[in-house]
């Protein structure tokens, strides 16, 4: 294995320090990295101005296969996954056929070895084919070579409330956590766009905020009632954030993601019809983007997790209400982190950390067993490492994108922050260091 | 003028009665005329577009058009490759490599023509025909030019649009066109059937349709589908029609010289009686006529000139 | 001869217009053997008032009422597409129609003949008149189309960068005829 040593990197943008990485370990740290014995046969990069990370983790990624590789692969979603600084993904169970047994985890799983940009923690569908009618072989998924611990019916609402109660209590068995899509299914039959005043003006079916509250509300009742954990998907509204932050004040076990586009994008955006931002759940107001900025701050929303959802151009390129929802997001989330979170002041890089890496990897379990995500940047952890340069400006161009797709809604944005270099287990998998080296 | 008719909102004041005047002279220059043909659009070639199945308003385009001279080209999802799910750009290439220079669409998915306006796949002017729950502007013109034939400038007119606003695009171009021509609008329906957020729009709102017919200049009535009790919006058609159908009691409410209308086509029994739909007061029949008088003012203003020149004449 | 404030000729003032619808009227009347089967048509905007003008003038001569109308011809213009879509202006076809009548097209300025060839392709539409006439107002030369007027108030020769503005009390607030060099770079653009 290489020896690399990172000079003047600013380990969760406090003071500028070098780290050296051997074996995919990280050995040393700060003055005892460039006095150690190992160093002299170190590549060296130098990383001043940049700010190191903990390679990202992602709770929340569509990478489309089986079933939909023109979409997206397991090769291509983490690629991007990796020049997006992160390390490791958690795929969503949609694919066709479905997530639902050992088989299919261990399948995804494997690709995602075999792809090496990124381990990928494949999630679990909660219940057989996500039809929400009797539950999948949760522990035959845990106990598989995948070692699921997230289970999810992502996509679609597990609605019936007695179905919830089981698949919460069941887990227990194995630590694991349902991930809940938050959508009671008969307020938003047909829903095209956020309830609203727009949504009346473009004659798009209105998608309720409480449609989502309502089951984020019966869901940590039923957490707190069976004992167990639960994890709210892609949280979108304020009174979701309310919800939950009564949730956390009564210490209910209950943690929460908020995806980078509900952190910058609102549904005004929605006014041309451009299926770019139709998306699930929906785009909201302004208010909703504040209070979510917020609740992310205050750590009322543990994690930012990024749905990244690759569809092929025809899925967009279509009239509104036909067109797929979903948005691309590996590549961009930290960049809109940084944006919407970091240059306003919201949190700082350490926060960022925490958000983007170390409390996914919590709530995902990724940060323990033999190859874990989400550590502490210090010696002896995993070289699991994102190195960022904050001061570069980047118009986003989706032709540019490693993903199979090119559904982004930041296309011609000008966007802070680039991922300069990611490390898995001391292994390049995105590098542009270049001139560094 | 605009370059496409998507929004009723996209008219101005000027655009909206530039519209208004030129459908009068249509009127006038085809009524009671030996040739009813215009030369005008000779040679330009205007696509019907229809997604979803209205004879009456395709009918009405394609003789407006072919009273302009236009080539009429009618594409509809029966019997043609739009049922067989071809997509709307594919239908949209095709267009483009026949030549349209106008294509009116009529869509069952709100937005439809403005995708096809600005996705950049045809260069065609575009019309909406009626696009989902969205809009259908040229019926609100036609339903403007009916009720100022009648009632004169529609400026502090009081004008009640009642039924299922909700769905309508009737309504949401009818409160957009009217608020810019200066009416005073009332949308009456039960609140299930009003959108969320109404109370931003360019007008009133009431629950009682009694009390909003006193002092009007027109009643709209709107068409509502008696399968919308089955999502709850109203516990039946009989309810329904007790608490907003338009009968001769209603009728009488109004001053004597106000107008009914109805964009049809009209469920009798349902949100209007046959005796008011058929009533000296009803403009329902002249609302057909007049539609053919104002697609002809939309489409000569569209596709008569050239669309690249800015006005300098 | 006078000059207004916008540096342009004044050719023929209020009273030379009068004199000449004067004797246009007289004209027509003449070749016409009376007033019987007469329908003046005029052009918008300027040969509408001209007509009405000319048939009051023919009824005082004849004393008869001389049918008289409107005819827009913007629908049948050949120079559409040059432009963006106009406003179209009041067409008013007489009660008794133009079948088997004598119709006098009535405009202000006759140029390319371009306007003329329109009105006669429209009154095609209308129906079928024994005879078609023109009378105008001022012929400035340069026609493109082989047309000519029946009637005309004055001749004025004109190079093409000139223009000639008819001014008419009802739509400018008085009569006259002015000839306009305009400034350098503008463009003529035939009418």
């Amino acid at each position: 294995m290489t020896t690399t040593l990172i000079t003047n990197a600013r380990v969760l943008g406090g003071e500028a320090q070098d780290i050296l990485i051997d074996d995919g370990v990280i050995v040393a740290l700060g003055a005892d990295a460039a006095t150690h014995a190992i160093v002299a046969n170190a590549t060296t990069i130098d990383a001043t101005g940049l700010i190191a990370l903990p390679g990202l983790v992602d709770l929340h990624t569509h990478l489309r296969e089986p079933g939909r590789e023109d979409a997206e692969t397991v090769e291509t979603g983490t690629r991007a996954a990796a020049r997006g600084g992160f390390t490791a993904v958690h795929a969503m169970a949609n694919t066709d056929p479905v997530a639902d047994t050992a088989g299919v985890v261990e399948q995804v799983w494997r690709l995602g070895r075999e792809a090496g940009h990124a381990d990928v923690r494949p999630v679990g569908a909660v219940t057989v084919g996500l039809r929400g009618e009797r539950l999948a072989e949760l522990g035959a998924m845990a106990e598989s070579a995948a070692g699921v611990r997230v289970f999810s019916d992502d996509g679609v609402c597990v609605h019936d409330a007695m179905l919830m109660r089981r698949a919460l209590e069941y887990v227990k068995a194995f630590d694991g956590v349902i991930a809940q899509h938050a959508q009671e299914p008969r307020l938003t039959e047909g829903a095209q766009m956020n309830e609203g005043e727009l949504s009346g003006r473009l004659g798009l079916r209105g998608w309720p905020s409480v449609a989502e509250e309502a089951i984020v509300a019966r869901d940590v009742l039923l957490a707190a009632h069976v004992g167990s954990r639960v994890h709210i998907c892609h949280l979108s509204t304020k009174g979701s954030v309310e919800i939950v932050r009564l949730a956390k004040e009564r210490g209910l076990p209950v943690t929460a993601e908020v995806t980078p586009h509900h952190l910058l994008l609102t549904d005004e955006l929605v006014a041309g019809y451009d299926p770019r931002y139709k998306v699930n759940p929906p785009l909201r107001s302004a208010a909703d983007v504040a209070a979510l900025r917020e609740a992310l701050a205050d750590g009322t929303i543990d994690i930012v997790a990024t749905d990244h959802a690759p569809h092929p151009v025809e899925a967009k390129d279509c009239e509104w209400d036909v067109a797929a929802f979903g948005m691309l997001g590996l590549e961009t989330a930290l960049s809109v982190v940084q944006h919407t979170m970091v240059d306003t002041g919201l949190l700082d890089w350490a926060g960022v950390a925490d958000r983007m890496s170390f409390a996914p990897a919590r709530i995902g379990r990724s940060d323990t067993g033999g190859q874990p995500h989400g550590r502490p940047i210090a010696a002896g952890e995993p070289a699991n490492l994102t190195l960022v340069d904050p001061s570069t400006t980047t118009t986003i161009d989706p032709s540019a994108s490693a993903s199979l797709s090119r559904n982004t809604p930041y296309e011609g944005m000008k966007l802070p922050g680039t991922v300069v270099a990611t490390f898995l287990r001391g292994r390049l998998t995105h590098d542009t260091t270049g001139g560094h080296a | 003028m605009i370059r496409h008719l998507l929004s009723a909102g996209d008219l101005s004041l000027d655009d909206a009665t530039l519209v208004l005047d030129t459908a009068d002279e249509m009127a006038r220059l085809t009524e009671g005329r030996a040739v009813k043909k215009l030369p005008t659009l000779r040679g330009r070639t205007v696509v019907n577009l229809f997604f979803e199945d209205s004879t009456r308003t395709r009918t009405s385009f394609e003789l407006a058009a072919k009273r302009l001279s236009a080539d009429v080209i009618n594409f509809s999802a029966k019997g043609s490759s739009l049922s067989k799910g071809e997509s709307l750009k594919d239908t949209a290439l095709t267009l483009e490599a026949m030549g349209a220079d106008g294509v009116v669409v009529r869509h069952s998915a709100s937005g439809a023509p403005y995708r096809l306006a600005t996705s950049g796949w045809i260069n065609a002017c575009v019309v909406n025909a009626g696009d989902g729950t969205h809009e259908h502007p040229t019926q609100a013109l036609l339903d403007a030019f009916t009720m100022r034939r009648h009632l004169g400038e529609l400026a502090g007119k009081q004008i009640v649009i009642v039924g299922d606003v909700l769905h309508s695009r009737v309504a949401r171009s009818n409160v957009l066109l009217l608020a810019t021509l200066g009416a005073k609008v009332t949308l009456v329906a039960p609140p299930t059937l009003l959108p969320n957020g109404v109370e931003h729009w360019p007008c009133a709102t009431s629950y009682d349709l009694d009390d909003a017919l006193t002092g009007a200049d027109a009643v709209m009535m709107l068409r509502v589908q008696k399968e919308r009790m089955n999502a709850a919006f109203f516990p039946s058609a009989r309810e329904y029609s007790r608490r907003y159908g338009l009968d001769a009691r209603r009728q009488a409410l109004m001053p004597p010289e106000a107008l009914v209308l109805h964009p049809g086509p009209m469920n009798r029994g349902m949100e209007i009686t046959a005796d008011v739909a058929d009533s000296a007061r009803s403009v329902i029949v002249e609302q057909v006529t007049n539609g053919v008088y104002v697609r002809m003012a939309v489409l000569y203003l569209m596709l008569a000139g050239n669309a690249t020149t800015e006005e300098a004449a | 001869m006078s000059r207004d404030l916008s540096g342009a000729r004044e050719v023929l003032d209020g009273d030379d217009v009068a004199r000449a619808l004067t004797r246009i009227a007289h004209e027509v009347v003449e070749r016409n053997k009376g007033a019987a089967d007469l329908v003046l048509l005029g052009i918008p905007k300027r040969g509408v008032p001209l007509a009405y003008r000319l048939a009051e003038r023919i009824s005082a001569v004849e004393g008869t009422e001389v049918p008289v109308g409107a005819l827009d011809v913007t629908m049948y213009r050949d120079d559409l597409r040059l432009r963006p879509a106009r406003a179209l202006e009041h067409t008013d076809i007489p009660p008794g129609g133009i079948d088997d009548r004598i119709v006098v097209l009535v405009d202000d300025v006759l140029f390319s003949g371009r306007t003329i060839r329109a009105a006669l392709t429209a009154l095609e539409d209308i129906g079928r008149p024994r005879a078609v006439r023109l009378v105008v107002l001022v012929d400035r030369g340069h026609r493109q189309l082989p047309i000519r007027a029946d009637h005309v108030g004055k001749n004025i020769p004109t190079s093409l960068v000139e223009s000639v503005k008819v001014r008419l009390a009802e739509t400018d607030g008085h009569d006259g005829v002015l000839l306009d060099k305009p400034a350098p770079q503008t463009t003529e653009v035939l009418p």
